[in-house]
């Protein structure tokens, strides 16, 4: 299946590169709509690399690329269980998008990020799992999960110390802080810097000369990040700390 | 009259935000809560602080801002790190 349009996300080739463009409101969050059909692009994946030979990842909304995971639904459905279902049950969801990141990470298309904006928690992590990060000049990262008292959970740290150095991984850890696309580009993130709405485009040419590129996957160490995030889930402090972000009405409160 | 660094910095933010949001020059002085008088959410401040660095050219930690909702201590944080 070369092209396919989902309630969250779209995918198609065009002159040999398969473009997924992500389009869910307000910014992309990852929920369990856009995991299932984040599951349905890597099943499509594997047919498709021998049509295309890079895989563009883009966002259409104008706010970001993706704010990350919907930890409002994450919290909803996990108040309405039982602790024991509700732990299994995150379990369940963060190991069903690290198989979906994986699969991404370990593709033989070279994968390109065209970030712009919000580049979030999982937002975040998913542009980390392409061999390159385009971004617009007003792209923004950050892991705003771990001021919740939570970690990345979608392979970000394993990824982030396969990239960079430990200083920069310390700091942008220890802090929480966020960053601009010309610090991302200075501390070896991001490969190039364009002006405003043009990182789509950039990519584009970017895609049209590049090669293959296999790279490796710490596997091991996603595996830990999984068992710590569901640990870490399961604090009385973070479930208060998602609280206070779940019932914020703030549109989007990142900012502590 | 004289015009010092910092209040140039507090001009520049001023006319910067005033155009990023579409607001009036006019209607931005100083001492205002920026969240309140542009209307913006956390969001939209991430998006201010971003285009004021990349005018700038500089980085300005968001833990530098905790608590930061008006333009002059905006701006002498930013004179700071100029």
């Amino acid at each position: 299946m070369n092209q396919f349009k989902g309630e969250t996300l779209s995918w198609e080739v065009k002159d040999s590169v398969l473009e997924l463009a992500l389009h869910r409101q307000p910014c992309n969050e990852i929920g369990s709509t856009t995991i299932a059909e984040l599951e349905s692009f890597v099943a499509a994946l594997r047919p498709i690399e021998t049509e295309a030979h890079a895989l563009i990842i883009y966002s259409e909304l104008k706010p970001g690329f993706c704010a990350g995971a919907d930890l409002r639904e994450l919290y909803r459905r996990s108040r309405e269980m039982a602790q024991a279902d509700a732990l299994r049950g995150v379990r369940h969801y963060v190991e069903r998008i690290h198989a979906v990141m994986n699969a991404i990470d370990a593709s033989p298309l070279t994968t390109i990020a065209a970030v712009h904006g919000v580049t979030f928690g999982g937002g975040f992590e998913l542009a980390l799992t392409c061999d390159l990060i385009v971004a617009d000049k007003m792209a923004r990262f950050c892991f705003p999960e771990l001021r919740l008292g939570l970690i990345p959970s979608f392979g970000g740290i394993p990824r982030l110390k396969r990239d960079l150095g430990n200083s920069v991984v310390r700091d942008l850890l220890l802090t929480g802080r966020s960053f601009n696309a010309a610090k991302a580009q200075q501390i070896g993130l991001v490969s190039q810097v364009v002006g405003e709405g043009e990182a789509l485009r950039a990519a584009r040419a970017t895609a049209a000369a590049a090669k293959k590129f296999i790279k490796v996957i710490p596997y091991e160490e996603l595996k830990q990040e999984v068992d710590l995030f569901c640990e870490l889930f399961s604090r009385p402090a973070v479930e208060a700390g998602l609280r206070k972000f779940v019932e914020s009405t703030d549109a989007l409160p990142y900012l502590p | 009259m004289h015009m010092t660094m910092t209040d140039k910095t507090l001009d520049e933010i001023l006319t910067l935000a005033a155009a990023h949001f579409n607001v009036p020059r006019q209607r931005l002085t100083p001492d205002d809560d920026f969240f309140k008088t542009l209307g913006i959410d956390s969001l939209q401040a991430l998006d201010l602080l971003t285009k004021l660095e990349n005018h700038f050219r500089i980085e300005l930690p968001d833990y530098e801002l905790q608590g930061v909702s008006d333009f002059r201590t905006l701006a002498s944080r930013i004179q700071a790190r100029l």
